[in-house]
């Protein structure tokens, strides 16, 4: 199967162009961020100070990586379930945050924030960290470092496998995918 | 009486806890090169292939498979003819946590109070134990390392005594069904049948320490697991639920016995990062 190149951040005419079932090898800069960092963002949104980074155009990788041995980069590296931060998503989105990685799917509000403000969504592999830590090339605690886990990271990634699930078009993978298998409606 | 030193306990499970980390079991990847060969989804395939690779890295490398290294879920087999000496048997439990968990660079996933603090204890203890007290003068020790998504994904439903294997069925392809995605399929299913409430969910986790896909030996029970495989391959979610054949590697139920009023069924999925290592003293 095919896969498309792109570079995180991710520019607005790609975005345009993702379709959900799309393959793709991230590129560049990703932000991790699990429950507890999240929650300390929309806080510092909501009470109008700054964020530890600039949020605009970015992208946020649902990630607690486990710890590096001596001379790694990272540990173990995979995504956590996506829709545990979907109450704190729309409201990112609407302040800029163009892309998120994740698994699992997304709620109706997440999905609708993604059309209404041209974001994405990535899926990776779950339960792959030990064969997704090989894309990141760097790995940086940036905020929060008390979260441990938790902490906000900058990472740097080449050719990080990610597949898109939701697009601005509204096409959910999630959907389509499992409409394409069914065999029993319950 | 046979001693067990609390030392020996400590190393053991020091070292199941790392080994299941990072050694996915045999009985495992067979399913998952299995599931790869029935596979009909291009995506799904490829996604099958990666969590193979991810294995193997994860062995070489004694890189945890995931990155959520789980709840320590330690199952004690004590033989009623030992004896443990020089220190307490679960101080000797958690102290193999500690140890495992810093020593192999696991992920500490625990907090304290699960409400408002919610502090990470920072070494993932305290680990979850059950005991059971065995004839004999040998003890086991299974660790599972647990992990969150998946585990969030369990179920406890009381059924009317009169339902049959259908409402069970039932239950267990909707609760695949509403998870989606997010335990990580291709899933194994543990499930309990009988008992009480909290003996059932524990029937459904034990379930998950049998080698993938052998059979329960009643052949009724083993049956209803066929039947329920099948019906949860039918949804179509597949792989991590983007669509696919292969949204399970296998069924695994136990039953017990249970009251005239009661048909506690419990459901407790594993991931595909199906982690459990045992040893006996
Ligand atoms: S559900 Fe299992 S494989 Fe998926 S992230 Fe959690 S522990 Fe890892």
């Amino acid at each position: 199967m095919d896969t498309l190149p792109i570079a995180s951040p991710i520019n607005a005419g790609v975005i345009d162009k993702l379709r959900a079932g799309d393959r793709v090898l991230i590129s560049g800069v990703l932000y991790t961020a699990r429950d507890a960092a999240h929650r300390r963002l929309i806080e510092a949104l909501d009470s109008g100070k700054e964020l530890p980074f600039d949020l605009v155009g970015q992208t946020l990788y649902y990630l607690g990586p486990s710890p590096a041995r001596p001379g790694q980069v990272i540990g173990s590296a995979g995504p956590t379930t996506s829709a545990r931060m979907d109450g704190y998503t729309p409201p990112l989105i609407a302040a800029g945050l163009r892309a998120m990685v994740g698994k699992g799917s997304r709620s109706p509000e997440v999905k609708e924030a993604i059309k209404q403000h041209r974001a994405v969504y990535f899926v990776t592999i779950g339960g792959a960290g030990a064969l997704l830590a090989r894309s990141i090339k760097k790995a940086e605690v940036i905020a929060y470092p008390d979260l441990a886990a938790e902490a906000i990271m900058r990472l740097e990634v080449e050719d990080f496998p990610s597949i898109v699930a939701n697009d601005i078009h509204g096409g959910d993978l999630f959907q389509q995918g499992r409409a394409s298998f069914q065999k029993d409606s319950l | 009486m046979r001693k067990i030193e609390a030392r020996e306990i400590t190393e053991a499970v020091s070292r199941l806890c790392q080994q299941a980390n990072f050694e996915l079991g045999q009985d495992v990847l067979q399913a998952l090169k299995k599931a790869r060969q029935r596979e009909e989804s291009p995506l799904a395939r490829d996604i099958l292939d990666n969590i193979i690779k991810n294995a193997g890295i994860a062995r070489e490398e004694k890189l945890p498979l995931c990155q959520d290294c789980g709840t320590a879920v330690v199952f004690l087999k004590v033989g009623q003819d030992v004896h443990i000496t020089g220190g307490d048997l679960y101080d000797a439990v958690a102290d193999g946590v500690c140890h495992g968990y810093a020593q192999g660079y696991l992920r500490k996933s625990m907090v304290s109070q699960p409400l408002s603090a919610r502090t990470n204890t920072g070494d993932n203890t305290p680990p979850v134990i059950h005991t059971e007290i065995v004839p004999g003068d040998a003890l086991k020790i299974a660790v599972m390392p647990k992990g969150g998504g998946a585990e969030n994904m369990s179920r406890l439903v009381m059924l009317k005594p009169g339902a049959g294997s259908k409402d069970v069925t039932d239950l267990v392809v909707k609760t695949v069904a509403e998870a989606g995605g997010n335990p990580c399929p291709p899933l194994i299913i543990g499930l309990g049948i009988g008992g009480t409430a909290e003996r059932t969910m524990l029937l459904a986790k034990e379930a998950l320490l049998r080698p993938v896909g052998q059979p329960n030996p009643d052949p009724e029970i083993a049956e209803l697991e066929e039947a329920i495989l099948k019906r949860v391959n039918s949804l179509g979610l597949g792989p991590l639920g983007l669509g696919g054949a292969i949204t399970a590697l296998a069924v695994h139920a136990e039953v017990m016995p249970t009251h005239i009023a009661s048909l506690p069924v419990a459901v407790n999925l594993q991931c595909h990062s199906a982690r459990h290592q045992e040893v006996v003293l």
